[in-house]
């Protein structure tokens, strides 16, 4: 019996962790507080030309700030609990990983490339099957607005495989 | 007073009235497009902008922010899916009209109404703003960080959704200000060793990153969504009866919608909720709300396109943005060279009363577009999302890099797209990010000077009369939500 007791108070104690509420909060106090602590990595002003308050005084303030608010709003959300979010669907995560694709592609290999990339991904795994639709989303569309950014505004991109044939 | 007839000046520019007409089907286009809005089109605008001179620029803003907070009610009334936060309360009713087979009249009452309502505004900013900018000859440093302080705690007082996670948004926002090397002694903070950094971070990254790419990241969890689309014939007039009904409504809103607009807040979003629960607490008939009454569409769109004049009165008065695309507006006017303030009003007239004169054509433009075009935009709805948000993905990449040509920027735009979907996600909304990073600079930068020339004393800010005032004003606001949620448990 008191095995039993012990197993469920363990899952609810388990159950608080895993709330979005604990989470979020959690996620917040954590990277504040690692700015917090480059806060105090950040140069200092000597006190006989110091003016008013130093660089880091600011900043400091701000984080502290959000940590206390995040902290009541936990609390608060222990009382009033945050509404379930639904599961985020492999959509999501197929999208999310299209931006890590860009990001890498148009690193190392072209600009424009990434776009494209980007664009059949999403719009494939989104429902668009016809490839004429694919083509037009993924290569017209991105190139009309590449010669639209580089003729009126003299935009220059980086260079990459394709930009490069571009500007010969 | 005296520069009043400059208003009429845009209608004798056909630039101006090229800018115009093209900003207005623009932010029409945007504002019946779920998820984007004047806000993101705006930001996505502003590269353009470049090419443009300042009142030209200032001016397709202008159009955009009047035309796309009226075309979210195209949207709201045909798929009861508000094309910007600002036309969600039009959906309550406008969409059960819309299913009576009444979507041409509530299209008629939308229009009529956010038309009625903008030129009010427009009204109220013209004779506010000035007033307001010479009030602000008196503000030294110290007031100003009080007025910045005070904007933040209405925003999170009045702005939707929790205060706390407001103020935690706001601070958040001016947080991402300092980045970069400090204005006052040069030493870097936060900037990780990344030169691109030392800048400091875009305005234009996070604002498409937290509307445009979160959205993007928010529609990829919807791909299976299925819009009800009603079938519109012609947009009507509303009748003399309709009338009848809802003209005390609209003045109300009008009156509603300037007044919150001017408070520093999410403008229109507000404004269209208290609008709505306004015409509903004085409706003859309140148990039609929510089944299609016409008063509850009337109440709901004259008071967020009301909140479009309110809003551009701390903008251009004080430089302190009244809502998310004021922010937008604002920066524009930064890049522009152009610097908001009562120098502004006594310098610039021209340009100015030109701002005044072409918001008061856009809402007339948007009328006469909005009646005859509701039919044609309403299509655009049609584009599936499957095609469009790759589309809005290569502008909001390109539009993003122009501005610095920085990779960099790309990349901050797409951290802030997955920060703003997560924020939104958990209940923080992103507008007060936008106005903490608009208002961080101000913030920091009035509070530091201020205590250098008053040697360090931090109790000057309670002896200056107009600082002390904005900070008891900032403690109501912050008390507020306290005051109405004891009210609400007390009346349970």
């Amino acid at each position: 019996m008191n095995d039993v007791h012990k197993e469920k108070g363990t899952n609810k104690s388990l159950s608080l962790f895993l709330k979005s509420s604990f989470i979020v909060s959690a996620v917040i106090i954590v990277i504040s507080s690692i700015l917090l602590y480059f806060t105090f990595t950040f140069d200092i002003v000597p006190p006989i030309l110091n003016r008013g308050i130093q660089p880091a005084t600011f900043p400091k303030a701000l984080l502290i700030l959000i940590i206390v608010l995040t902290l009541i709003t936990y609390f608060i959300s222990l009382k009033n609990p945050w509404k379930n979010e639904k599961k985020l669907p492999n959509s999501f995560y197929i999208t999310l990983l299209s931006f890590v694709v860009f990001i890498t592609v148009s690193k190392f290999l072209d600009f424009f490339l990434g776009i494209a990339l980007l664009s059949i991904i999403v719009s494939y795994f989104w429902g668009e099957r016809r490839l004429t639709y694919l083509i037009m989303v993924s290569i017209i569309f991105p190139l009309i607005v590449f010669v639209f950014f580089e003729t009126i505004l003299g935009l220059r991109f980086p260079p990459g495989i394709i930009t490069n044939l571009y500007y010969g | 007073m005296e520069n009043l007839g400059l208003i009429f000046a845009p209608l004798f520019s056909y630039k101006l009235l090229i800018v115009l007409f093209f900003g207005t089907i623009f932010g029409l286009i945007l504002g019946v497009l779920p998820g984007l809005g004047p806000t993101t089109g705006g930001a996505l605008i502003l590269p353009f902008t470049m090419t443009l001179d300042p009142l030209s620029a200032i001016v397709l803003l202008t159009a955009i922010y009047c035309a796309g907070t009226y075309g979210g009610a195209i949207t709201a009334i045909l798929i009861n899916t508000p094309g910007t936060p600002a036309a969600a309360a039009t959906c309550l009713d406008g969409y059960p009209l819309a299913q009576k087979g009444e979507a041409g009249r509530a299209l008629g009452m939308a229009t009529v109404s956010s038309v009625i309502g903008g030129i009010a505004s427009v009204v109220v900013l013209i004779f506010f703003a000035p007033l307001l900018a010479n009030l602000a000859y008196e503000f030294g440093q110290p007031e100003y960080f009080a007025l910045a302080i005070f904007g933040l705690t209405m925003l999170a007082s009045i702005g939707e959704g929790s205060p706390i996670k407001n103020l935690i948004a706001g601070a958040f926002g001016i947080l991402i200000s300092t980045v970069g090397k400090d204005f006052m002694t040069s030493i870097d903070r936060f900037t990780f060793g990344i030169n691109e950094l030392t800048e400091g971070i875009g305005f234009i990254p996070v604002v498409v990153g937290l509307f445009a790419i979160s959205e993007m990241l928010t529609q990829s969890t919807l791909i299976n969504q299925i819009f009800n689309r009603v079938a519109l014939k012609a947009v009507k007039l509303p009748s003399i009866d309709d009338y009848k009904k809802t003209w005390k409504t609209i003045i109300r809103s009008s009156g509603i919608g300037s007044f919150i607009g001017v408070l520093p807040a999410e403008g229109g979003t507000v404004a269209s909720l208290i609008g709505y629960a306004e015409a509903k607490r004085w409706s003859k008939k309140p148990e039609d709300f929510g089944k299609g009454s016409i008063e509850g569409i009337a109440g709901a769109e004259a008071a967020n396109n009301a909140a479009t004049g309110g809003a551009m009165v701390p903008t251009l008065a004080l430089g302190i943005p009244g809502s998310a695309t004021t922010a937008v507006i604002l920066t524009g006017l930064i890049i522009h060279g152009v610097r908001p303030g009562p120098d502004l009003f006594r310098e610039q007239p021209e340009f100015l009363y030109g701002i005044f004169g072409s918001m008061l054509i856009a809402n007339i433009l948007f009328f006469v577009l909005g009646f005859f075009g509701a039919k044609i935009f309403a299509r655009i709805t049609l584009v599936p999302n499957k095609l469009l948000w790759p589309m809005i993905f290569a502008v909001s990449v390109c539009g993003t890099y122009s501005l610095n040509q920085s990779i960099i920027d790309v990349w901050l735009m797409l951290l802030f797209g997955v920060i703003g979907f997560f924020m939104r996600r958990y209940g923080f909304s992103v507008v007060p990010v936008i106005i903490g990073l608009i208002l961080g600079e101000l913030v920091e930068g009035t509070l530091r000077q201020s205590l250098v020339i008053f040697d360090g004393n931090w109790l000057m800010f309670i002896q200056r009369p107009i600082a002390l005032t904005f900070f008891v004003l900032s403690l109501i606001a912050l008390s507020f939500p306290l005051i109405k949620r004891k009210k609400k448990n007390d009346k349970v």
